[in-house]
């Protein structure tokens, strides 16, 4: 059973159709990378794979782990294991990130029905998951996110995949603002969490993210579908060629 | 519409007026001081008399009209008996606040039994109003408790008050624990006054909370309490004050404020019970250099109302004030932050802020966010913002895809608007119990 499926999905936002019947299906264990032009319809799939409102669903399935998540809030769907690393992380004021990401953890233990963490082993964790990332420990003291710069903000995204450990991370432009010793750090903590149980849906524009987290499976997406599928190799023709050719396909 | 109401209006106020007459005349006997402290209370009727409970014409008021919330003056509360008193006990013990030195008001009289009266360290003197009022010296006091404004609720409560506390502290001395000034209701469909007075010397400190709270059954109640407030040179006071009335209660609090030179003021106004309740605070910069800073938050649900009016007068130069306010309306409750700052022409270099922010978590709640300058100095720096609006969806969304569900990632995200304004404590263990008490506001919610 595949981890994720997306069988025939029609999504409208206000009334006009953005994703046009896309199918994509993701494997335990597997990255793959999905590519396409501004406005092909990337992090709306993104929004509607975790639940965002807003969105109206009038044709296709959305499996993961076999069940329907059409039919779960976004909680659930995170609590199931799914991840969404944010294009944009927004900034939650008065909301310290150390309380964010304790609460949010154990919201998601306890709806798996595991204990909380204790304070001093949260506080252990998320010390050592903020230093492989080389987050200042000032910065968990901050609001979440707040005066965070785009790349610390990013960073951040990573930190939290790195302690909720989800079973499908979906990285939207994870490598957007990052200088090139972030980009790498970001891309040793994805590196270290690919295992065979979890798997990686990578929004990217760019061939960069792609040499320090080799794909399996890359995905060119145009006009609301998925339009062309195959390995490695296809994001590199995509770097010389661009994505003219798959306007009429789309 | 305008025609029915020109008809009933005349009628209503006459029925309001006559019950008020009664209360008055049937207070007789029960209201402390002879002489000219009675003269003081007849003249204050009278001046209530003449305007009446307060109305949406009363500029005031606008927002809160009395005449419709409150409809006329109840009877007064009997003084409590030993059940009232016992009733009383749990709701103080309820109310506390760790390390004080408690001051118990119940049903508007004193209750020494429940208070800790001994436990006063030295330079620091507490009577009580009906004390002050009889003693034989009360003439010198008088006038300076029993002061009238224009305002209606602050004359009817001259005229009724049954008691109250006088706090003095002395010239340079603190205050070792924090008082604690526990106002009970325990009395159904009755109403009570009290007036105390707080003056701090110069140089003196303390920490003063007040509480506004019920006995279990009681409802229906109306509190009008009055508080003056003086506040020496280089003084410094942190006031913290939590309206948790019975859910169909009626409460107007005044309080009447002078800050001496380089004094500081903290204080914070919370509103979280009661079917209308309301702070109006009048605030004098008296003295150069005086600080004022003062937050506030109502935590509304149903169809509550609550109003936090302020004035703060910047009469002297150099001042600096800054007020915060938070509001949370769930359900049909609705909010009214009024805050009206005023720059004296000798109030150069004035430094006045005035924030209010509403949250409104139902279609059906409202906010009220009204300030107001009026500047007559030309050297001052003076702003104020007002907004209000629903919690942010892409927040909700961010938290909920991180696991919280949508009460717990509105619940966090109400705590952090709120932090807002209780950040602003200056007393940490004041700052606390302003968290416990916004908690006590969403365990009610659930
Ligand atoms: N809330 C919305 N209201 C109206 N249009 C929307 C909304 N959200 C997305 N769209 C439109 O849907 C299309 C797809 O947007 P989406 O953000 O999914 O693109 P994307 O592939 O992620 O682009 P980029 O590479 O620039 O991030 C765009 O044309 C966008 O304007
Ligand atoms: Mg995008």
């Amino acid at each position: 059973m595949p981890l994720l499926e997306v069988r025939n999905l029609h999504v409208c936002v206000e009334g006009r159709e953005i994703l046009h019947g896309l199918d994509l299906t993701v494997n335990a264990g597997k990255v793959h990378a999905i590519m396409g032009p501004n406005g092909s319809g990337k992090s709306t799939l993104s929004h509607v794979i975790t639940g965002k409102p807003g969105y109206q669903i009038t044709a296709g399935r959305l499996l993961f782990k076999g069940e329907d998540l059409l039919a779960m809030r976004p909680d659930q769907r995170a609590a199931k294991g799914l991840f969404l690393a944010f294009q944009y992380p927004v900034e939650i004021p008065g909301v310290t990130t150390m309380n964010f990401l304790r609460t949010a953890l154990n919201a998601q233990r306890k709806a798996r029905g595991q204990s909380g963490y204790s304070t001093p082993h949260f506080l252990k964790k998320a010390r050592t998951a903020a230093k492989q990332l080389n987050i200042p420990q000032s910065m968990l003291k901050r609001g979440v996110n707040v005066g965070f710069s785009g790349g610390e903000k990013k960073r951040n995204e990573i930190l939290q995949m790195a302690l909720f450990e989800p079973d499908l991370c979906i990285l939207d432009e994870i490598d957007s603002g990052l200088d090139i010793d972030a980009l790498r750090i970001v891309a040793d903590g994805i590196n270290a969490m690919r295992s065979p149980d979890r798997s990686m849906i990578m929004i990217t524009h760019y061939q960069r993210l792609l040499n320090y987290v080799v794909p399996d499976v890359v995905h060119v997406m145009s006009k609301g579908r998925v339009v062309k599928s195959g390995d490695k190799q296809l994001a590199l023709e995509l770097e010389a060629s661009g994505y003219a050719q798959f306007e009429d396909a789309a | 519409m305008d025609l029915v109401l020109a008809k009933a209006m005349p009628e209503d106020k006459a029925n309001a007026e006559r019950a008020a007459s009664n209360v008055f005349a049937a207070a007789q006997g029960r209201l402390p001081g002879a002489g000219r402290i009675a003269d003081i209370r007849a003249r204050a009727f009278e001046a209530y008399e003449r305007v009446g409970l307060p109305h949406r014409r009363v500029e005031e008021w606008k927002y809160t009209d009395l005449r419709v919330l409150m409809r006329d003056v109840l009877r007064l509360a009997e003084p409590p008996d030993a059940s009232a008193l016992r009733r009383a006990q749990a709701a103080v013990e309820q109310a506390a606040f760790e390390g004080a030195i408690k001051l118990v008001l119940v049903d508007g009289m004193f209750a020494p039994n429940l208070s800790d009266v001994a436990k006063l360290g030295k330079g620091v003197d507490v009577q009580t109003l009906r004390e002050v009022l009889e003693s034989s010296a009360s003439d010198a006091m008088a006038g300076l408790v029993l002061s009238t404004t224009t305002d209606a609720m602050i004359s009817l409560n001259t005229a009724m008050a049954t008691d109250g506390v006088v706090v003095t502290i002395a010239e340079g001395k603190a205050l070792r624990r924090p008082l604690h000034v526990i106002h009970v209701s325990t009395t159904s469909s009755a109403s009570h006054f009290t007036r105390s007075y707080l003056h701090l010397g110069d140089g003196a400190h303390g920490t003063v909370v007040e509480s506004f709270v019920s006995a279990e059954s009681a409802c229906g109640y109306q509190a009008n309490n009055v508080m003056i407030v003086l506040v020496g040179n280089q003084a410094g006071l942190s006031h913290l004050r939590v309206k948790a009335d019975a859910a169909d209660a009626v409460n107007i609090s005044s309080e009447i404020i002078a800050v001496g030179s380089r004094a500081k003021l903290n204080l914070f106004d919370m509103i979280r019970g009661g079917a209308v309740s309301r702070y109006q605070d009048f605030i004098t910069l008296a003295g150069e250099g005086a600080e004022l800073c003062v937050n506030g938050v109502n935590l509304l649900m149903e169809k509550q109302h609550a109003d936090t009016t302020l004035v703060v007068d910047h009469a002297a130069p150099h001042c600096v004030s800054r007020q915060n306010f938070r509001a949370v309306v769930d359900g049909a409750g609705r909010s009214v932050f009024q805050g009206r700052i005023i720059a004296r022409p000798d109030a150069q270099k004035s430094d006045a802020k005035l924030t209010m922010r509403a949250l409104l978590l139902s279609d059906q709640a409202e906010a009220d966010n009204k300030p107001e300058l009026e500047i007559f100095a030309d050297d001052v720096k003076c702003g104020h913002g007002a907004t209000s609006g629903g919690l942010d969806e892409s927040l909700l969304f961010y938290l909920g895809a991180r696991g919280l569900s949508e009460n717990d990632a509105q619940a966090l995200l109400i705590r952090a608007f709120l932090g807002e304004a209780i950040e602003g404590i200056a007393n940490a263990n004041l700052r606390d119990f302003a968290t416990s008490q916004t908690e006590r506001w969403f365990k009610a919610r659930r």
